[in-house]
């Protein structure tokens, strides 16, 4: 089938990882029958599984190829690759529905705990990592992946560097999450808030990002513009700080290498700090920082105009990455932490907010001239009022870290309250805005197949977020105001128990928020399916493949 | 030359901004974390403080693995209706042996930093297994499994070398006896009791689950509850001298 003049041979790359795989396939079958656990023995037959799949996968990729590989330019313009993308944006959407519909779970087994089944897999301790590694890790990495890979390959107006290895970032990525997830479950978790994942999983995580780091780096190099564009500052600030926090907070000593039992390397006060030192920068590199590239790429983008101020855009660049990294003993006020840290997290935080707003103005400014579109177009109402919500709760950040406030705060659910509302309202609109903008993009179509849905899926997800983020300051605020209550005989006026009874109604109301941010996600998926299945196609060469300036 | 002129050495080089990235994150997380390595005043001194015993050590582990952390937070802090509810706040030291720290972000349960000692073993047992048969307006998930499932001893002496290489200081002798400390912690009329309190001066061996038989990971957890908090005597504490 594939004749072609040149003699066909494998590249490097397709052979070298094709035996790499088979080796660590050969691997993973001896670590599977000698493993001292049963969740350590079924990831080394996932991971066994996995890697003979992707050797046979490479062959017959070779097989069914032409002899030479895809050209970097066809008729002078970039030959742009969009494969991967695909496939992040897919499983984002995939991976976004399981998590909210974990989340609403979880968010229902705190009003009725007979949901809890008292069983190990599904009681709420297992479930709450697997729902916040599904929205943050999966959701928002696939989310991030997908946008980055296509960002950069359009800002550069260059080919996605390399050829395998594009495709091994996005699977090897999803093969994480699947055995961090499975893990949970299983019962195999560090207990580090956000980065739960054992030993085994971290280590396949780092050559995973490593690559990530190494294709988009290489694709900037290789790229046709004079400039590195805005957002991918952005999304190299990303993924080298992620690198670098991953790092940092999980070096651990496993106690056999046939089992997923490790110990931390860190102890007491200093885990303490790591751990919030990553838990604070994955909020604010990954959380923040990356989609703030989707910002600066798809909002003027879709508003057809140019970012507000380039000038702003550097101020606010440099501002947040230094500013944010000292953020993260604000979760540890008043604890065992030293003050003298405390008060420099409480400082920075404060900081924060500046830069924090700079962004969302430098976002919200870019609709100059173009915001009677917001009255016709749902996806760009979207995109701007997630960065209305990265507002709010960049205001509601810095005002939590102050101490007094935080004495109040923490350990409530206002805290569940203001990561909802950064996590449903800004993270989670800003990527159904780009997924809304990519998906026709990327399958060559007209436009979405319903402008209609994508409005019923932002008022009823709207709507959720409101009721979700309201209920949680309510019972936030209302227990811990319980817990300090005292009587006039200078007696504590609450049992414990008391100021969790109170919590019922409002844990109904979340859960109610949640149920209908899942069916804003339903309605976008059906949207999106729609999309790709009947869309109109678009003749080449239009003006929406021009990258923005 | 302008600075936005300048500026432009970061855009047009992906090498030169990617290091301006690392030495811009670089700073704030060394500031912060380094001298939580060396100065003296992070960790008080204190008297009392051990490492786990094995069975201890193997009820935090359930702790760990079912995600406690996430509704129970093992961190006093130093307010007033807090210091009432809970007691004396916590200090750096009473979790210098914790890999990994476990003091929690969130209260959906209280806080279990001095629950040491506060119930009974029966009531643990009961509530662990129906929370709600003991505190009828309870959100905490039932795990009756705990008691159907016995400790996985084959691995103890490993997981306390683990620890030492990690910095928890396990003397040779605690190593080597992680097996029979274990069992003799959860079984008050093994002959083994003598020898495991004088490797781990202070804890108690007690049947925890109230069943015959091998241990449980029932006895662990609460072998493990009913220590918390309970290494320091507040009475000795020098609160002057470790104020900081």
């Amino acid at each position: 089938m594939t004749q072609s003049q040149t003699a066909k041979s494998m590249t490097l790359g397709e052979a070298g990882l094709a035996m790499i795989l088979a080796a660590t396939a050969f691997l993973c079958l001896f670590a599977a029958a000698m493993a001292l656990d049963t969740a350590f023995a079924f990831h080394a037959s996932l991971a066994c599984a996995a890697s003979l799949a992707s050797v046979i996968a490479i062959v017959n990729r070779y097989y069914e190829r032409p002899a030479a590989l895809p050209p970097q330019e066809i008729n002078g313009r970039p030959n742009y690759n969009l494969g991967p993308i695909k496939f992040s944006a897919v499983m984002a959407v995939f991976w976004g529905i399981a998590g909210f519909t974990v989340g609403l779970l979880i968010a229902s087994q705190l009003a009725w705990p007979a949901l809890n089944f008292d069983l190990p897999w599904t009681s709420f301790g297992r479930l709450r990592p697997l729902h916040t590694s599904a929205v943050i890790f999966a959701f928002g990495g696939n989310v991030l992946i997908a946008t980055s890979f296509y960002v950069v390959q359009k800002t550069c107006r260059a080919r996605l560097a390399g050829d395998l290895a594009p495709w091994f970032v996005v699977i090897g990525y999803n093969f994480f999450i699947l055995v961090a997830g499975t893990g949970y479950l299983l019962g195999v978790t560090q207990s580090k808030e956000y980065a739960e994942p054992e030993w085994y999983a971290d280590l396949w995580l780092t050559i995973v990002w490593v690559t990530y780091l190494l294709v988009f780096l290489v694709t900037l190099i290789k790229r046709k513009e004079p400039h590195i564009f805005v957002a991918n500052w952005f999304y190299l600030a990303f993924i080298v700080t992620i690198a670098v926090l991953h790092l940092g907070n999980n070096p651990a000593l496993p106690v056999s290498f046939l089992g997923s039992k490790s110990y931390i390397a860190w102890g007491g006060v200093q885990d303490a700090m790591f751990q919030w030192w990553y838990g604070h920068n994955a909020v604010g590199f990954f959380l923040t920082a990356g989609f703030l590239a989707i910002m600066y790429y798809f909002i003027p983008k879709r508003a057809e105009r140019p970012i507000y101020s380039y000038r702003l855009s550097i101020i606010h660049f440099w501002a947040l990455i230094f500013l944010y990294i000292w953020a993260g003993p604000h979760h540890l006020h008043y604890t065992a932490l030293p003050d003298w840290a405390q008060t420099l997290g409480m400082t920075f935080s404060i900081m924060l907010w500046m830069p924090s707003w700079g962004g969302m103005i430098n976002g919200l400014m870019t609709l100059s001239g173009a915001w009677d579109k917001l009255r016709t177009d749902p996806v760009l109402r979207m995109l701007v009022v997630s960065v209305a919500f990265y507002g709010m709760s960049t205001f509601e950040g810095p005002m939590m870290s102050i101490k007094v406030v935080n004495s109040l705060s923490h350990y409530t659910d206002w805290t569940i309250g203001h990561v909802h509302s950064g996590a449903l309202g800004w993270v989670g609109f800003v990527s159904f805005g780009a997924l809304y903008c990519m998906v026709p993009w990327l399958w060559n179509r007209k436009g979405l197949y319903s402008l209609k849905l994508v409005n019923w899926h932002f008022w009823i997800a709207t709507i959720g977020i409101v009721l979700y983020i309201s209920a949680m300051w309510v019972s936030g605020i209302l227990q811990g105001l319980m817990w300090r209550a005292y009587t006039s005989l200078g007696f504590l006026e609450y049992s414990f128990i008391e100021t969790v009874e109170a919590m019922h109604p409002f844990y109904i109301i979340r859960a109610a928020g949640g149920a209908l941010f899942l069916i804003g996600a339903l309605i976008m998926a059906y949207n999106l399916w729609m999309t790709v299945r009947v869309g109109e196609v678009e003749e080449p060469s239009s003006a929406a493949l021009q990258p923005a300036e | 030359m302008s600075f936005w002129t300048r500026h432009q050495i970061f855009e047009k080089n992906s090498i030169i901004l990617i290091a301006g990235i690392l030495a811009v994150i670089a700073i704030g997380g060394l500031v912060e974390i380094t001298p939580l390595f060396y100065l003296k005043s992070t960790i008080e001194v204190v008297d009392g403080v051990r490492p786990y015993t094995p069975l201890e050590l193997a009820g935090r582990n359930v702790y760990v693995r079912e995600g406690c952390y996430l509704c129970h937070s093992q961190m006093i802090r130093p307010l007033r209706d807090e210091v009432e509810r809970y007691g004396h706040f916590s200090l750096a030291a009473e979790s210098m042996y914790d890999h990994p720290f476990q003091w929690g972000s969130k209260r959906t349960g209280p806080d279990l930093a001095r629950v040491g000692a506060k119930y009974s073993d029966d009531w643990h047992v009961t509530h662990l297994t129906n929370p709600r048969a003991i505190v009828p307006q309870s959100v905490m998930p039932g795990y009756p499994f705990l008691a159907e499932t016995e400790v996985d001893v084959a691995t103890m002496a490993a997981h306390l070398s683990t620890s030492r290489t990690v910095g928890v200081p396990y003397s040779d002798d605690q190593i080597a006896n992680a097996v029979a400390d274990l069992k003799a912690q959860a079984d008050p009329d093994n002959a083994g009791v003598d020898a495991f309190t004088k490797r781990y001066p202070k804890a108690v061996a007690r049947n925890f689950d109230g069943k015959p038989g091998a241990p449980t990971e029932m006895d662990a957890l609460i072998a493990y509850l009913q220590m918390l908090g309970t290494l320091v005597d507040f009475k000795l504490y020098n609160e002057k001298a470790n104020l900081r």
